[in-house]
């Protein structure tokens, strides 16, 4: 087993538990506390496979920023055990086999794929460092990230307007 | 020496320079504390600490130590583990930044080279942004884990402070980096040694970047999560003992770091201004020791500005605070951006 092996399992065993955790944990702060560590070892990831740039990007945007609006929200309406609603158990009934059939159709479609002659590229490939990947946005796939900033664009005009005061 | 094909030389160098790294963090922000109230006194016509030792210098052992033995007080209705989690977040945070920060030129010995830097990672500056984004946590976990509605206010101030101000910081460092064309912090130093320091062609660009570090280590005039008077103490009002300690020790290291980062961005990292120093022929070590100083004189310089600004200017408002972030140091740093990509573009045509 290479540094890198070792690593792998180490992530991905943090990223599995954590993100059981993040469903598990009847305290809604803790679940958002879980979902950043899923963030963390999933950026962990990235950069075993050289992607740098997305690793880095991964933690300030999710970790940094969207998290933090999240606990905003879950903080200032301090979620707790005693009053979160109670649903009914054909409710849980019904989630449980709509959550099992989504299970059922990603196996299917896992199923088929040809995971086994597409090996990750670990540790080597320059296309995550960042003069590649600027290089790549903005000439072979220039019109869709113009098209997404536009996107962005219009998302934060629509809200400062709702955020605007009468 | 290879175990587990790990190149375990390489992980004892890292490791001793991490510690080193952190010893001496530790061992400024101690003495921040001391030039704080130094300095304070100084400009307050006082004298300052003036017992401990000959000039009271040995005040923030005697600070420390009486942290150290406090009571320890965990509020019965907090969150016990987050409570306690809290300030262990700031301080690790607060020392994490100092990975990417290149301390002195490289020690060339005979058997390879030694960089004074713990990582010369491709993203370098990225990571800096990276863990002061993750800063915020440290302070709104401690907040809400005390069950106090002035803690709760405060760690909600001061995580919509650092998220605000972080976008005003990232767009005058892309200023900057127009200029280097890399994010590694090493080449960012070697581009300054050889054009000029950044500050030069970048003033604006550095202004806005020292106010949003201000307000990033919330320090006055940005100080608003401390705001005594509106919300007694602030985030950290039910810390006792050493976990205050850690609170408010975890500013003075963030303090130390944001001036390395910004003598490294703005002002030419550990260059010699003015001198070719390669071309003195001295022993490596003792370039390596020389430039070490010269970062550490450039950061003494800007914690002093840091201490000046706080005894000097009244704290804003917060909706003065908000109103600077979102509507004047953007649309200038936008500015300056543009300004610089259009002057870039006309030069290099």
């Amino acid at each position: 087993m290479n540094i890198t092996q070792i690593l792998f399992w180490f992530l991905s065993v943090v990223a599995i538990f954590s993100a059981l955790m993040v469903i598990t944990s009847k305290n809604p702060v803790y679940s958002v506390l879980w979902l950043i560590v899923t963030f963390f070892s999933i950026s962990g990831h990235y950069i075993l496979l050289n992607a740098q740039f997305l690793a880095i990007v991964n933690i300030i945007v999710y970790a940094g920023a969207i998290m933090v609006l999240f606990l905003f929200v879950i903080m200032l309406m301090n979620l707790n055990n005693e009053t979160e609603p109670q649903k009914h158990r054909w409710l849980k009934m019904a989630g449980a086999v709509a959550g099992g059939c989504l299970l059922l159709v990603m196996v299917a479609a896992l199923k088929d794929t040809d995971i086994k002659n597409q090996q990750a590229m670990v540790n080597e490939g320059t296309i995550g460092l960042i003069k590649n990947l600027g290089k790549e946005l903005f000439t072979t796939y220039v019109v869709p990230f113009e098209i997404s900033s536009i996107l962005f664009l219009s998302a934060m005009v629509g809200a400062v307007v709702i955020g605007k005061k009468e | 020496m290879y175990l587990l094909a790990i190149d375990l030389w390489f992980i004892l160098e890292k490791a001793i320079l991490i510690a080193c790294i952190i010893g001496l963090s530790f061992f400024i922000a101690m003495y921040t504390t001391y030039a704080e109230r130094k300095v304070a006194g100084w400009l307050q016509d006082r004298h300052g600490p003036n017992r401990a030792g000959p000039f009271g210098i040995f005040q923030p052992l005697a600070d420390g130590g009486k942290l150290f033995f406090k009571e320890e007080i965990i509020p019965l209705a907090s969150n016990r583990i987050l409570f306690i989690l809290g300030p262990g977040l700031a301080m690790v945070t607060a020392l994490v930044t100092s990975t990417v920060i290149p301390w002195g030129a490289p020690i060339v010995t005979d058997k390879g080279i030694i960089p004074l830097q713990v990582a010369d990672v491709d993203m370098g500056i990225l990571i800096v942004f990276s863990v002061v984004s993750v800063g915020v946590y440290g302070i709104m976990i401690g907040g809400w884990a005390s069950n106090n509605k002035f803690s709760l206010i405060a760690a909600i101030r001061g995580a919509s402070q650092m998220v605000s101000y972080e976008l005003p910081m990232g767009l005058a460092l892309i200023a900057v980096l127009f200029m280097t064309g890399s994010l590694k912090m090493s080449e960012i130093v070697a581009n300054q040694a050889a054009n000029g320091w950044h500050v030069i062609y970048q003033p604006l660009g550095f202004i806005i970047f020292f106010v949003c570090a201000l307000a990033e280590c919330n320090r006055t005039p940005f100080d608003l999560p401390e705001a005594e008077n509106e919300l007694n103490f602030g985030y950290h009002q039910e810390y006792s003992s050493m976990k205050l300690g850690f609170y408010l020790f975890a500013e003075y290291i963030n303090m130390f770091i944001s001036s390395a980062v910004m003598a490294t961005l703005f002002f030419g990292g550990y260059d010699i201004p003015f001198v070719n120093e390669a071309a003195w022929g001295l022993e490596p070590w003792l370039l390596s020791l020389i430039s070490f100083s010269v970062l550490m004189a450039k950061i003494a310089f800007f914690l002093f500005v840091f201490i000046w600004i706080r005894w000097t200017i009244p704290r804003f408002r917060y909706d003065q605070l908000m109103n600077l972030g979102w509507k004047k140091l953007i649309p200038l740093a936008l500015l300056n951006m543009i300004i610089s990509a259009a002057v870039m573009l006309w030069l290099n045509k």
